[in-house]
């Protein structure tokens, strides 16, 4: 099993105008390059390296990480509800790999 | 110091010991830890930092709930020749609850004792026909959290009479047992000492009932007998084989130490 | 310190001597690394900010003690309006004693509502951690805290 798991919990509905809370959290071992394995050779960094939360396509939060990010990545941040719609969360990995998770609102 | 190492400065030697943080929240003796204290036997909740209970209180932000879903996944998932997945026979995983409060327990066709990760195990290879799942495996921790989590907040309960009394007796002798450079058995920390320091950890009591656990040092999820392998590592001594008879009776004694205290399963621990 | 600890007999605290003995162990552990410091902080806010920080509108919500150094949950909030002329553009996370003084960079919106994260970093051991909020009008301000991160005793 080596496929990474995302997750992701808004609320299904909020008021309009109502400021929600976006928490989120990824399996990743964000491994720093810093440790050594057991051969004495260090072991390549490789990390979850932005996460990107966009709005009905818009871009509406980001943030870069670097090794300094726990492993398992939590991260929670807030948004403004205006409108009903479509969230697409993503965090992209060292190397280019790209993890996905999509979530709805409805917003009255 | 070491030429005139009278009993004071020993005494000084256990103070600084408990001393080291004094700010660090060394628990609180009188402090009411509602379910997680039964008697006067506590889970390690009571004994871990603010923070750690906070992310072990969020279901979402306790990243040890990664592994329950990936047990969730599993759940469903047929494997091996007979077709089966859990859910051909257990239907909902709603079916587990109270399970895990029992183990691990007496099996009499093994004549032994088999815990949580043995008994899904024995139905992959008996029932599903399929592979077992090596021990700390991410599908084994993720089946066994799920199974635990399913009971999550009810009491332990394990049998340590009848055919269970000479492996529970097996057990106790391991706990009091001195082992390894240090000579050290594992009540010396966690009978006597629980709740003093050692060197900036608190001590607890080593309650088994949040495992397989998400230990922030291991950065992930692990099994009790790795919890077990490591402290017998930490004193010097060598370790047992995870499943092994050793471990499995120590298991046993550990679990009815903590008999009362509710399944934490997955606990969040430094 | 609790009362149990001061009362500690004689034999208590001999057996106390066996456990000081496990700390020597995990002392061994600990391995000496290159780390930044508070002037590899300041080249990196130099890096990525215009402008000179000042003090406030940051509050910081960590830990006085960490528990663990793999994981010490971290969380800010800038005050901001965060309306379409006023908001907090992006802020920056950086840690002293680290092998880099770099942790993360959150990039917000006047959609975001509140320019509030959290979030949990690893540190290397006790030292700073410093937060610096770009503002979209392009004022900086800083905020410091120490985080004591505590040795452990048993590795286990």
């Amino acid at each position: 099993m080596s496929d990474v798991k995302p997750r992701v919990r808004i609320p299904k509905s909020a008021k309009k105008g109502e400021v929600v809370e976006i928490k989120s959290l990824i399996e990743h071992k964000m491994e720093t390059g810093q440790r050594k394995g057991k051969d004495g050779n260090k072991i390549p960094r490789k990390i979850i390296n932005r996460f990107e939360c966009k709005f009905n396509g818009g871009l509406v939060f980001a943030s870069d990480w670097h090794p300094a990010v726990s492993a398992n990545p939590y991260l929670a941040f807030h948004f403004r509800a205006e409108e009903s719609g479509e969230f697409e969360f993503k965090w992209i990995e060292d190397g280019g790999a790209e993890y996905t998770k999509k979530a709805k609102i409805t917003v009255s | 110091m070491g030429i005139n190492l009278s009993r004071y400065a020993l005494f000084g030697l256990a103070l600084a010991l408990t001393a080291g943080v004094a700010a660090n929240a060394v628990a609180d003796e009188k402090k009411n830890w509602g379910a997680y204290q039964v008697e006067d036997r506590r889970s390690g909740y009571t004994y871990a930092a603010p923070e750690t209970r906070a992310m072990q209180d969020d279901n979402f932000q306790n990243p040890g709930m990664l592994w329950a879903e990936i047990g969730e996944e599993l759940w469903n998932k047929a494997d091996g020749e007979a077709g089966k997945s859990c859910a051909s026979c257990h239907k909902g995983p709603e079916s587990m609850k109270g399970v895990a409060v029992s183990y691990p327990k007496y099996v009499a066709e093994k004549k032994n004792l088999e815990n949580l990760e043995q008994r899904i195990n024995r139905c992959r290879t008996d029932n599903m026909k399929a592979k077992e799942w090596k021990y700390e495996s991410k599908e084994l921790l993720g089946m066994t959290v799920f199974v635990r989590h399913q009971s999550l907040g009810m009491p332990m309960n394990v049998k340590v009479d009848g055919e269970a009394a000479p492996f529970f007796k097996k057990g106790e002798e391991f706990y009091n047992q001195r082992r390894g450079q240090l000579d050290m058995a594992c009540k010396h920390c966690h009978e006597d000492f629980p709740g003093a320091q050692l060197r900036a950890n608190v001590l607890s009591e080593g309650q088994g009932n949040g495992f397989p656990v998400y230990r922030l040092k291991w950065n992930g999820v692990g099994s009790l007998h790795r919890r077990f392998r490591g402290c017998n590592k930490q004193v010097r001594s060598s370790a047992y084989g995870y499943g092994s008879d050793e471990y499995l009776a120590l298991e046993l004694y550990v679990m009815w130490r903590g008999r009362g205290l509710p399944v934490e399963t997955p606990a969040v621990r430094n | 310190m609790t009362e149990t600890q001061l009362t500690l007999s004689r034999r208590q605290a001999l057996k106390g001597v066996s456990a000081f003995a496990l700390t020597l162990v995990a002392a061994g552990l600990l391995a000496p690394g290159a780390h930044a410091d508070a002037a590899a902080v300041d080249a990196a806010i130099k890096k990525l900010v215009k402008g000179t920080p000042e003090d406030g509108k940051i509050k910081l919500d960590l830990p006085q003690i960490a528990e663990n150094g793999n994981t010490v949950p971290v969380a800010f909030e800038v005050d901001s309006p965060m309306s379409k002329d006023d908001y907090v553009k992006t802020v920056h996370l950086f840690a002293e004693g680290n092998p880099s003084p770099e942790v993360a960079s959150f990039h917000f919106t006047p959609q975001s509502g509140m320019a509030r994260a959290s979030t949990r970093m690893r540190m290397a051991g006790t030292q700073n951690v410093v937060v610096v909020a770009e503002m979209s009008n392009g004022k900086v301000y800083m905020a410091k805290q120490q985080v004591k991160v505590t040795i452990g005793g048993c590795g286990g």
